[in-house]
Order: C-alpha cells, then sequence, then structure tokens
C-alpha cells in the first residue's frame, strides 16, 4: 500500500521577532518527509505570516509512512547570511494510516526548538490517500491499531487476545557520535529526536507485523521505552498485547462511513480472515495432564533473580483438610488442560493488560519478578540486536519459569523496565502469574466457547482470589483458607498483584496508596565488580521491600496489593528501591492479623515498657486505619476450619533474614521459613527504624484518597472534574550524612513531602482522590535523588459515597452506570459469558438470555446492532464533532487513566508518543532548574494536547511520562532534560450531553436492546 | 537535604487567588510565606511551612511565565502553553490590570515617562504599596497608553479589545490615558481631596464632549494631522471657546446675565444672597477657564482652576450641592435668554460637560 502524503502550509502566529532592526521576521516554511522537501514562500516582515500554500504532496512507500515522521521547519530567511531556524514540528502521520482513527491533522501546532522551547504556532494540514496493494510481500504493518491503554479499549470487544509482542531496535546515539564534538546542541538535539522518531516508528511498524502475523488486528497494552545506554548505544523496546478487536456498535459508537470503497481498503487487515471458524474450534486434543513440580528449590543460574510470589510471609498452622476444596480439582485441570493448549504454542504467555474483560481471569498466583545485572557494551551491528534481545529473552524465561511454579501458565499486568548508571544497567520484568479462561485465547467459535461456559459456571466474584497452584504440593509455605466468600476454594491470606483490581472483585472499605521506600549504599566500583556488587545487593533489596510493604498492609488492616511496581534504581554510589502499590481489604481474603513487636532482651524493664508502648501505638494506628478506610468486614462464625483469626495472644515469630548464606541469596525466600506469623523482633537499631518508618507515613489529609490503579476502590460516584499533573523534585543529599539509616530517612521525606504537597495544592478538589499515582525516581548524579510524579486527581460526589455500603451486586450495578461504557459494552460481552455471575439489570440480563437462546451468534448479533441503530449513531455523531473551533483554544484532558469519569469515549484516534530535548545555556536566566523544568513539562503537555486537538480528539488518556532525564550543570549555566510520553488520542462525550440525546429516545440501553429484540424474535 | 529542583504541572494550570493577590501585591516569596502562615491556613490543612513555602515558589513562578503573556491579553486566550479556563483567564486579566487607587492618585495626569518611573520610588514609600507593585501599575498605564495612543475609534473600544478588561476597568483606564495625554494636574494640595473615581468621571464626560471622537468629526483626509480622536482635545473646539470671552468682557451682557439668573432663583436657593454677590466672579472664573484652554499650561491647570475659581469660593460660602446645581442649571440655561450671545451650540457643549464635572468635584 504506497500512499500519497499531502501537506499544507496554512498560517502562523506569535512568531518570535527574528529581525531585530525592524521588530518583524521574514518567516517561510520546509516540508520534509523522507529525503524530499518543499518550501512555501517566504512571508516578509510578519509575526503572523498567511502562507496558505499549495498542497504539497509526497509519494511514499506504506513502509516510509510509518516509519519516517513529517518534519515541518520554519525559517527566518536572512539575504546576507544562513537562515535562521525557528523551531520545527514534528508529526507522527500514523493515526492516518489505519480507516478508524483520524482521517485528517489539522490545527495549530507550536513551533518547538529545543534551545528556546515554543516559538509560536504553525498551522498545518495533512492528509494521507493509501493505494491498496495487496500482492506485495508486506513490510509494512499499515492498519494494526496500538493502543497503550492496558485494558480492551472502551468503545472495542475482544474477539481473541494473542498474546505477548515485543520488539527492539538500537542505534548509534547522536550525541555520542563523534561529530557530536564540532556541531551545535541544537543539531545535536534535533538528530536524536529525529533518529527517535524513526526509530519508535520502525518498532511500531515491526510489531505491527507481528501482529498481523499472529492474525491480530490491534496491540492493546502497548509500552514503548528508551534506554539511553551513553556510549554504547541507545535502545528503542516495545511491548504489548495482540488482539482481535471489534469495533463495538453502541449507538453512541462514532462509525465513520466505512461502506466507502477506499476506507473499505484501508481496512483490510481486520476484514482479512473473513471466516474465523476454521481454525481449530474450542479445546483441542487434551494433552496429557502436566504434573507440575511446585518445588521450591529452583536452580537459577542467574546472578540475581526472585520469585515474589507473595503469598508468603504468612504464618503456617495447621491446615484442616478440606473435602471441599477438590471440587474444584476436575475443573481447574480441565482449566488447565485447555489454557495449556492455548498457550502451548506461545514462546511467552504474556499479556501486558491490567484489566479484563470479565471472566478472563480465572485465577491469580501472584506476582513474579525477575532481575538482572548487565554489562553494557557497545552495540556493534545495529541490525542485529541479538544480545540485547537474548538479555530479554532470558529474563522472560524467567518469568515464565516462576509462573509455572505458581501453578499459572499465563503472567498478566506484565511490564519490563530498566535502570542504567554509566556501564550497569539493571534489566527487571515483573507481573502476575495467573490462570486465564482459555475461551479468549483462541480463534474458537463462539458458540463453542457458549457450551463451555455453560458447564464452567465460574463464581467470578471471588474466583480470581482462588489459588491456582496445588494445596498439597505448594510452591512455597503458605496461609490457606476456605474462601471467605464461597467457602469452597482455597485462599491465600494475603494477595499481591500487578494488574487493577477486577471489576467484580467485593472489596470492604476504601483502599489506600502503599509505599515501600529503601535506599542501599553502594561503594563505587567499576565493570564487573560493580555489577557483581550490585547483583549481590538486590535480593536484599527485594527483601526489605517486601516486608515493608506487607508491613504497611497489615498496618492498614488490608489483605491485598493492587498495581504493585516495584522500581530499583542504580546509582553512581547507591541503589533505591521504590514499590508502589493499593492496598485493599478483598473480602474473599481473610482478616489480616495484627503486627506484634517482640524485644530481644525482654528482662530489662524500661525496654519492655518501650516495647509495649511501641506495640500500643501500632495497634492503635491499625485501629485508626481501619476507621479512616471504613474497613470493618462482616463478623465470621469462628467454625470455619484454619481459619486464620489470629487468636490475641497467638504469637508467632518472623526473624529478619540474618543467616542466609550466599547460596541462598540466589533462590531467595520471601517466606520467612516456616515461622509462624507476625512479628517485628527488635533486635537491633535497624529494626528500631523500619518500626519507626512505619509509623511516619502519615494519611492523607481527609477529604483525600490516593491510589495507584485506575480506580479507587470503593469510591463509585466520580464527578468529572480532573487535573491530571506532573510533579518532580530533586534533593541534594550532603555527602557527610550518607548512612544507609540517613538515605533511608531523606528518601522517605522526600516522597511524603512530595505527597503532602500534592494534597495541599489540590485542596479545593477535596473531596478528591488521587489516581494512577506513579512515581518514578533517578539518581542522575551522585548526591542528587530526582523523584517524579504523575498522576490524576478526580473529584467525587461525598454525599452519594456514604451510601456505598450495599450488597456487591447493588454495588457493581452502580459502579456500572456511573460507567456508562462498561453498561453499553455489555450486552455483547455477556452472550460470551457466564450469566448467573453478572450482576446486572434483570431485564437486560433477561433479554441477553433471551437472546442467547434463540442461538444466534453473538457475531452476528453485534452486527445486527449496529446496523439497525442508525438514528442514535446520526445523533451523536454531530456530539461527537472535534470541539470547537472557536478564537479560544479547546480544551484537551489528560489522564493516566483508561477513561474520563462522567463522558463516554466514542472515538480512538490512535496513540501519541512523543519525545523531546530540551536544552538551555542560560539557565539562570530562564528562572533556574526549577523555572526551566516547569517551563518544559507545560510545553510537553502543550505540544501533546495541540497534537491531540489536531487529530480532532479532545483527550489523552492513558497518558504517560515514560521518561523525564534531567541533567544540569549549575556551574555552566546549563541543563538539558528529555521527556517521553504517550498515551491515546480520543473523543469523548460527556454524559450529560447524551443525556440530551438520549432523551430523545429512551434510552441508549434501551435502545440497542430494542433493536435487538426485533431481530431475535 | 536540599531541595534542588521542585515543581508541579497540571494541565489545567492552577491559580491560587490569594497567592495571585500577594503576588500582584509584590511581596517576596519569604513575605508571602509570612502572610500565609498568618493567615492560618496551616491550621485549616494541617500542611506545614516547606509545603507552603513548596506551594508559593510554584506559583510565583507560573505567574512569572505568565506575566508575559499577561502583557498582551489575548495572546493569553490564544496561546497554548498554559491550558487556563475562560472564566480563570478572565480573573488573571482583570487582577493584573487592576490598580491601587493611592498609587493612582500619584501618577494621574503625570507623564508616563521615565522621569516618573524614578519617582516610583517615593510614591511607594509615600503610600506604602511596594515598589514592585507600583513598577507594574505603572508599566501597566503605560503600555495601555502606548497601544491605544496611535489608535482611531474610541478609547475605551480600543482598551476593551486590546486588553479584554471589564467595562468598568476599561473605562478607568481610559481616563488614566486621557489625563496621562493631556497631562491634567490632580497633585496639588487643593486637589487632594478628590478621587480618582472623581476624575475618572470628568475623563469620561470630556472625552464624551470636548474630543474630536466626540463630534464624530472624522477627519476628511486620512494624512491630516488629526491626532486621536478621543485621547486629545479638540483643538478647534478650544480656539473656539475664545469666544465666551464676551459672556464676562461684555459689561451688559454680564449684567443682564446676572439678572435672568437671579430673577429665576429668587427664593429658590438657600444661598441666594452670597450667589447674587458672588455672581460676577463666578462668571468670570467660569469663562476665564474657558477662555485660556488654547494654553496647554492652562489645559494642564484645568482641575485647579475650577476648584479655585468655582468650587473653593461656594464651598467657603456653605452653599449646599443642591443650591449648586440649581445654580449651574439656571447659569447655563440662561444663556440661551441672551440675545445678543451667538455662540449657543459652543457655550453648550463647553458647561454642559462643565457643569456635570463641577457637580462631580463639589464636596469635602
Amino acid at each position: 500500500m504506497p500512499g500519497k502524503l499531502k501537506v499544507k502550509i496554512v498560517a502562523g502566529r506569535h512568531l518570535p521577532v527574528m529581525d531585530r532592526a525592524s521588530d518583524l521576521t521574514d518567516a517561510f516554511v520546509e516540508v520534509k518527509f523522507g529525503n524530499t522537501t518543499f518550501k512555501t514562500d517566504v512571508y516578509l516582515k510578519s509575526l503572523n505570516p498567511q502562507w496558505n500554500s499549495e498542497w504539497f504532496k509526497f509519494e511514499v512507500d506504506d513502509e516510509d509512512l510509518q516509519d519516517e515522521p513529517l518534519q515541518i521547519t520554519v525559517l527566518d530567511h536572512d539575504t546576507y547570511s544562513a537562515n535562521d531556524a525557528i523551531g520545527k514540528v514534528y508529526i507522527d502521520i500514523d493515526p492516518l494510516l489505519y480507516s478508524e482513527a483520524a482521517t485528517v491533522i489539522s490545527g495549530w501546532f507550536p513551533i518547538y526548538d529545543t534551545i528556546h522551547g515554543i516559538r509560536g504556532e504553525i498551522n498545518v494540514v495533512v492528509k494521507v490517500d493509501l493505494f491498496n496493494d495487496l500482492n506485495r510481500f508486506r513490510q509494512s504493518s499499515c492498519g494494526v491499531k496500538f493502543f497503550c491503554t492496558t485494558s480492551i479499549p472502551k468503545c472495542y470487544r475482544a474477539v481473541i487476545i494473542h498474546g505477548f509482542v515485543e520488539e527492539l531496535v538500537v542505534n548509534e546515539d547522536p550525541e555520542y557520535q563523534w561529530i557530536d564534538r564540532i556541531r551545535t546542541p541544537r543539531a545535536s538535539n534535533e538528530a536524536r529526536q529525529r533518529l527517535i522518531s524513526l526509530m519508535s516508528g520502525e518498532l511500531q511498524r515491526k510489531i505491527g507485523l507481528k501482529v498481523l502475523e499472529m492474525r491480530g488486528n490491534a496491540v492493546v497494552g502497548y509500552l514503548q521505552c528508551f534506554d539511553l545506554e551513553g556510549e554504547s548505544g541507545l535502545v528503542v523496546r516495545a511491548i504489548g498485547t495482540a488482539c482481535t478487536l471489534d469495533k463495538l456498535s453502541s449507538p453512541a459508537a462514532f462509525l465513520p462511513a466505512c461502506n466507502s470503497p477506499s476506507k473499505e481498503m484501508k481496512e483490510i487487515p481486520f476484514n482479512e480472515d473473513p471466516n474465523p471458524n476454521t481454525h481449530s474450534s474450542g479445546p483441542s486434543t487434551p494433552l496429557k495432564n502436566q504434573t507440575y513440580s511446585f518445588s521450591p528449590s529452583k536452580s537459577y543460574s542467574r546472578q540475581s533473580s526472585s520469585s515474589d510470589t507473595d503469598l508468603s510471609l504468612t504464618p503456617k498452622t495447621g491446615m484442616g483438610s478440606g473435602s471441599a476444596g477438590k471440587e474444584g480439582g476436575p475443573f481447574k485441570a480441565l482449566l488447565r488442560q485447555q489454557t495449556q493448549s492455548a498457550l502451548e504454542q506461545r514462546e511467552f504467555p504474556f499479556f501486558t493488560l491490567t484489566a479484563f474483560p470479565p471472566g478472563f481471569l480465572v485465577h491469580v498466583g501472584g506476582v513474579v519478578s525477575a532481575r538482572s545485572v548487565k554489562l553494557l557494551d557497545r552495540i556493534h551491528n545495529p541490525d542485529e540486536p541479538e544480545t540485547r534481545d537474548a538479555w530479554w529473552a532470558e529474563i522472560r524465561q524467567e518469568i515464565k519459569s516462576h509462573a509455572k511454579a505458581l501453578g499459572c501458565h499465563a503472567v498478566v499486568g506484565y511490564s519490563e523496565s530498566t535502570s542504567i548508571c554509566e556501564e550497569v544497567c539493571i534489566l527487571s520484568a515483573s507481573g502476575t502469574a495467573a490462570v486465564l479462561n482459555p475461551r479468549f485465547l483462541q480463534d474458537g467459535t463462539v458458540e463453542g466457547c457458549l457450551e463451555q461456559r455453560l458447564e464452567e459456571n465460574l463464581p467470578t466474584r471471588c474466583g480470581f482470589c482462588h489459588i491456582p497452584y496445588d494445596e498439597l504440593n505448594m510452591p512455597f509455605p503458605a496461609h490457606l483458607t476456605y474462601c471467605y466468600n464461597c467457602r469452597k476454594q482455597k485462599v491465600p491470606d494475603v494477595l499481591f498483584t500487578t494488574i487493577d483490581l477486577p471489576t467484580d472483585a467485593t472489596v470492604i472499605g476504601k483502599g489506600c496508596l502503599i509505599q515501600a521506600r529503601l535506599c542501599r549504599l553502594k561503594k563505587k566500583a567499576q565493570a564487573e565488580a560493580n555489577a557483581t556488587a550490585i547483583s549481590n545487593l538486590l535480593p536484599f533489596m527485594e527483601y526489605e521491600v517486601h516486608t515493608q510493604l506487607m508491613n504497611k498492609l497489615k498496618l492498614k488492616g488490608m489483605n491485598a496489593l493492587f498495581g504493585l511496581r516495584i522500581q530499583i534504581t542504580v546509582g553512581e554510589n547507591m541503589l533505591m528501591g521504590l514499590a508502589s502499590a493499593t492496598g485493599v481489604y478483598l473480602a474473599a481474603l481473610p482478616t489480616p492479623g495484627g503486627i506484634q513487636i517482640a524485644g530481644k532482651t525482654p528482662n530489662d524493664g524500661s525496654y519492655e515498657q518501650h516495647i509495649s508502648h511501641m506495640q500500643k501505638k501500632i495497634n492503635d494506628t491499625i485501629a485508626k486505619n481501619k476507621e479512616l478506610y471504613e474497613i470493618n468486614p462482616p463478623e465470621i462464625s469462628e467454625e470455619i476450619i484454619g481459619s486464620p483469626i489470629p487468636e490475641p495472644r497467638q504469637r508467632s515469630r518472623l526473624l529478619r533474614s540474618q543467616s542466609e548464606s550466599s547460596d541462598e541469596v540466589t533462590e531467595l525466600d520471601l517466606s520467612h521459613g516456616k515461622k509462624d506469623a507476625f512479628v517485628l523482633e527488635i533486635d537491633d537499631t535497624d529494626a528500631m527504624e523500619d518500626v519507626h518508618s512505619l509509623l511516619t507515613d502519615v494519611p492523607p489529609p481527609s477529604g483525600f484518597y490516593s491510589c495507584n490503579t485506575e480506580i479507587m476502590p470503593g469510591i463509585n460516584n466520580w464527578t468529572s472534574e480532573i487535573q491530571m499533573f506532573t510533579s518532580v523534585r530533586v534533593i541534594r543529599l550532603s555527602s557527610l550524612n550518607l548512612t544507609n539509616q540517613a538515605l533511608n530517612k531523606n528518601f522517605n521525606d522526600l516522597c511524603e513531602n512530595l505527597l503532602k504537597s500534592l494534597y495541599f495544592k489540590l485542596r479545593s478538589m477535596i473531596p478528591c482522590c488521587l489516581c494512577h499515582v506513579n512515581f518514578t525516581v533517578s539518581l542522575p548524579e551522585d548526591e542528587l535523588i530526582q523523584v517524579t510524579v504523575t498522576a490524576v486527581a478526580i473529584t467525587f460526589d461525598k454525599n452519594q459515597a456514604l451510601q456505598t455500603t450495599k450488597t456487591p451486586v447493588e454495588k457493581s450495578l452502580q459502579r456500572a452506570s456511573t460507567d456508562n461504557e462498561e453498561l453499553l459494552q455489555f450486552p455483547l460481552e455477556l452472550c460470551s459469558d457466564s450469566l448467573p455471575s453478572h450482576p446486572f439489570p434483570p431485564a437486560k440480563e433477561h433479554l441477553e438470555s433471551a437472546s442467547s437462546n434463540s442461538g444466534i451468534p453473538a457475531a452476528q448479533r453485534a452486527v445486527t446492532v449496529e446496523k439497525a441503530s442508525p438514528v442514535g449513531d446520526g445523533n451523536f455523531r454531530n456530539r461527537s464533532a472535534p470541539p470547537c473551533a472557536n478564537s479560544t483554544v479547546g480544551v484537551v484532558k489528560m489522564t493516566p487513566l483508561s477513561f474520563i469519569p462522567g463522558a463516554k469515549i466514542t472515538k480512538y484516534l490512535g496513540i501519541i508518543n512523543m519525545f523531546f530535548i530540551r536544552e538551555t545555556t542560560s539557565l539562570r536566566e530562564e528562572g533556574g532548574v526549577s523555572g526551566f523544568l516547569h517551563a518544559f513539562i507545560a510545553e510537553v503537555f502543550a505540544m501533546v494536547r495541540a497534537h491531540v486537538a489536531a487529530l480532532g480528539g479532545n483527550a489523552v488518556v492513558s497518558y504517560i511520562m515514560k521518561q523525564c532525564v534531567f541533567m544540569e550543570n549549575p556551574n555552566k549555566n546549563q541543563a538539558q532534560c528529555l521527556i517521553n510520553v504517550s498515551g491515546d488520542a480520543v473523543v469523548f462525550v460527556r454524559e450529560s450531553d447524551l443525556e440530551v440525546v438520549s432523551s430523545q429516545q429512551p434510552t441508549i440501553n434501551c435502545q440497542s436492546s430494542c433493536t435487538e429484540g426485533e431481530v431475535t424474535t | 537535604m536540599t531541595s534542588e529542583l521542585d515543581i508541579f504541572v497540571g494541565n489545567t494550570t492552577l491559580i491560587d487567588e490569594d497567592v495571585y493577590r500577594l503576588w500582584l501585591d509584590g511581596y517576596s516569596v519569604t513575605d508571602a510565606v509570612a502572610l500565609r502562615v498568618r493567615s492560618g491556613i496551616l491550621e485549616q490543612t494541617g500542611a506545614t511551612a516547606a509545603v507552603l513555602q513548596s506551594d508559593t515558589m510554584d506559583h510565583y513562578r507560573t505567574f512569572h511565565m505568565l506575566e508575559r503573556l499577561l502583557h498582551a491579553p489575548p495572546k493569553l486566550l490564544h496561546q497554548l502553553i498554559f491550558q487556563i479556563p475562560p472564566s480563570r483567564q478572565a480573573l488573571l486579566i482583570e487582577r493584573y490590570y487592576a490598580f491601587d487607587e493611592a498609587f493612582v492618585r500619584e501618577v494621574l495626569g503625570k507623564k508616563l515617562s521615565k522621569g516618573t518611573k524614578k519617582d516610583l520610588d517615593d510614591i511607594s514609600t509615600k503610600t506604602g504599596i511596594t515598589l514592585k507593585s507600583c513598577r507594574r501599575q505603572f508599566d501597566n498605564f503605560k503600555r495601555v497608553f502606548k497601544v491605544v495612543e496611535e489608535m482611531r475609534g474610541s478609547l475605551v473600544d480600543n482598551i476593551q479589545q486590546h486588553f479584554l478588561l471589564s467595562d468598568r476597568l476599561a473605562r478607568d483606564y481610559a481616563a488614566i490615558v486621557f489625563f496621562a495625554n493631556n497631562r491634567f494636574e490632580t497633585g496639588k494640595k487643593k486637589l487632594q481631596y478628590l478621587s480618582f473615581g472623581d476624575f475618572a468621571f470628568c475623563a469620561e464626560l470630556m472625552i464624551q464632549n470636548w474630543t474630536l471622537g466626540a463630534v464624530g468629526e472624522a477627519p476628511t483626509d486620512p494624512d491630516s494631522q488629526m491626532d486621536d480622536m478621543d485621547m486629545d482635545l479638540d483643538k478647534e473646539f478650544l480656539q473656539d471657546l475664545k469666544e465666551l470671552k464676551v459672556l464676562v468682557a461684555d459689561k451688559d451682557l454680564l449684567d443682564l446675565h446676572k439678572s435672568l439668573v437671579c430673577t429665576a432663583l429668587r427664593g429658590k436657593l438657600g444661598v441666594f444672597s452670597e450667589m447674587e454677590a458672588n455672581f460676577k466672579n463666578l462668571s468670570r472664573g467660569l469663562v476665564n477657564v474657558a477662555t485660556k484652554l488654547t494654553h496647554n499650561k492652562d489645559v494642564r491647570d484645568l482641575f485647579v482652576d475650577l476648584v479655585e475659581k468655582f468650587v473653593e469660593p461656594c464651598r467657603s460660602d456653605h452653599w449646599p450641592l443642591s443650591d449648586v446645581r440649581f445654580f449651574l442649571n439656571q447659569y447655563s440655561a440662561s444663556v440661551h435668554s441672551l440675545d445678543g450671545f451667538r455662540h449657543q451650540a459652543l457655550w453648550d457643549r463647553y458647561m454642559g460637560t462643565l457643569r456635570g464635572c463641577l457637580l462631580r468635584l463639589y464636596h469635602d
């Protein structure tokens, strides 16, 4: 599919004065794509030039269309000397390459210069005509949709979730090429920006190809990262989840006129396989029921790794053998077989998704993670990035084996990251081991699934908490009890995961952000020695981070962590660990026991007194937290065998791992062996510190909640006011106090103060919740610690919040109705789901079951619904038109969440993936480091918004600042910063606007249901 | 542990009205933090002083970045860097261009030049307004002046269009620009009792009636030496005012005028006898002010003269405001009955405005 790219330069405004004499500018524009360049006329003496150029046409391969950015340079014409560049605009034209996204890019773009920042704006119109050319060997993957969102995008339905895709490309970093010594900083920055833009394009194209090979049409949870390896090069890598998505046909969905032939052509990748039924349907030949060895003595060859099988740290008391537990046995085995077969072919059964279609997630095992320390070497042949590939393959293999050890075939909520300092690099990967429902993974027919599902009849609401591993052969010592919800299956006493809280999970009270923070000093060293030192430290850090998390969780009176993200950052002379997660109380899991403190020298009277004082403080805190987070689980009768409710006097011990031999380090056992329960033994000052630090975490002021997951468990009445923000802090440590304790304290204070500042700044939004709080730590220099936080504050209605203590059914009902999105999605999803498990309006269920009984395949019904609602569609199309084209700038919302509260996403316009460099040689004049970075981040936001607006969108969802690398040299009055952001550009419509329309029609749901009814009768 | 860098950037730019006011008032970060602490915000929110410091710094930085845009408010509306809801934009602009009564009284009618800028130190000391705030206000006056100076059309409209101010504030700026352009003296001791509002009221009347724009005489020749329509007094009009001299120079006319006024007001004025005794002095004063307006120096002293020649004599005789109104109405109207006087229209244009001004200026 070669194509024709058409560009028109309309006008400029607010240009900087380039000619001091006249206080004006003689501006013209160069438009470059690939190796072709066009120029506009010079518009003399104006700061608001009107070029109104002809259409510049580039005839290009679609491969280039995917790889290359459109590069627009605004210059000041100078008769006597070289023309001065005013700035540039890079436009990623990828969103124009698939039919359902944007059709035109048109709008005002900030003109950006890496030295001066934004200098005026330019109005540009870009279009692409694609020609169909089916016979060629595909090098391009036009048409594959990309989403940063880590769940199935709101206006789509997942037909098949294929699985993991990954790719990486490497190149030399222009900043480190010899030529950099002679070129200007501007030229060097621009070379870098351009190269990264090219590399991301290439990467995306390659990933797209893999998706097409898998017969998918989209990548969800696409995460692209840069590794700035310095001398050894530049790595751009990406992971994602390949899916086959179907556009949902809710009346509000924006349906482009897909009947036009040209559009049809563009859609080829989606329609390529008109008859998916021909592929293996249902569970294929059952494999021999595999026996898994859950022996904890896995031997890893890796330098450092640990399986964070988070069901650990738990007492192992006498377990009542439950016959009920076996009921699930045969089913489990069946499921395993199916899943196994579905995942068999896959090298890595990983999913970058964190939220799933109902029924997808069957069981969750726990967090699996792997880290590895590598020495960077120069990448000699950029076309063969074998070493980097091998490194990651190794890590993934390890993750896979960890998951297996937990009796799981898949890893969900999977992510990868790196931390680089000089030539040492820590590669990390983590995810949640899980057992998945195979029907989403196969190319099976929908009917097949339907039958299968009826048999299954899964207790979905607590099902994911049930252990996937064999209780008689557990991979680690854990304390199991019968599920507090269904009383049939076994559950662990704590559950750690990297995913979002499943929507159907029953939670008691509210959740909260829980962080573990840790610093470890390390000697400065070179190469091998350094890498060894780091790998020796890693297991200890993991252990400590874990202990902290577990303690804090208990202190909050909660029993599960979601969205767990552990970041280990390496610096010249220290390692930093930061774990963030959202703690909740899962109703299915047992009540957590308290924390007991034990002194080492019990004879000393005053010491004993001190201990008891501490104990009281801890108990008070737990009680206070339970009240704060409204955790009042229903009383459970003691008759249940194996109940973990701790006797008040029941003391058990937890020992700090003081006796670990070097052998044990490689296979870190986080379960604290066979020791019984939760006792903090204060045997040294270190432990004292720990207990203190536990108590220093201040809860957010009243009216504030915070979490790092998409939404806050226990709050469901969001109002539409949102405020996304990025906050950056850098502290300088005085080199005198560099002890581990002092470091820890500094780091702790830094994070706590940062949170306090956020609460203060956003106080006008109370009652509100900070969602998706994302901390990143970096160590830019010896004594500097940088913490970057991006989150969104969402207000909620307090009055409604009070009435949240309802039955789970009501609760999820309410949830569903607040999120109209889901509601609309359900009629289609339900048909491939177990009905009784879904707490939805009875009327609808009735309709659904009626239609399922009628035997019309879901896909077909989906189509009929789509066609049957042209009225609604027409109505909504007006609504979803791009925001006002008035003189004032249209508002573009940005949020790290996948949704916008109080609004409905009607269209995805494509991913935004932008990389900027800003440099200054006049740091003081620009307001110092704070002024410089503040301005730069504001500019980055502005450029993201401008691109979204130009695509016709009014919001960015799943926004993430993946990198913010800041370097300063105050002595030279210089600073440089690199920022990489991404997200999904979308069009949303306010629900209040929707209601206006729906008042004409009875309701949206009713409308689609009615049409459905007609079809089925 | 020292904070090297500490920033907060929202997708929607956060504006704290209280901090904005402190910034506009020219307080340093340290002073602003101290003032905020005193306001009891720490107790209300449970924040620490460090948090307050960081928050204040952050807002100050934002305002500093916004200031460049506030210098040309339409830019604030069209810029892409800061996403600010329209109502907030309006607030930012309005507050930025707001000024202190005490300050404006000091510089009203002064040339908005470097020389005056140097005096800001003294003004700051005298008024207790920080030098920074004085500078901002002065620069605002000057900026608005520079932009509308060369423009045709209504002064208020021009200001509103280029600075997006509210109607009220735009009118105030029109007065400031008008006063600065004509350099009316307002600083004399005997004028101290007058407020900015008094002057602004007069300025509006004068702009409406005494300028070129007032009579709608668009210059036929665009290249002519025509001055700005709303900012300069109508030169021809001022020249013509000389013709009014006859009202006091011609003794018969003056006597006739006096008798007309006295007849009409007899019994209606509490201060009749004082009026009768003072009529000729007052009339001379008012007419002489008119005839002298051809000289720039006398234009500048307009308000001094009005106060000296009319307000003060009346006040010393304790005229109530109602009597002043009766008198001025009759005084202007009676001229129409003077057969020998041919400049009725001129008189009305002059006296109509002057009457309004005098009534406003007549207070303690």
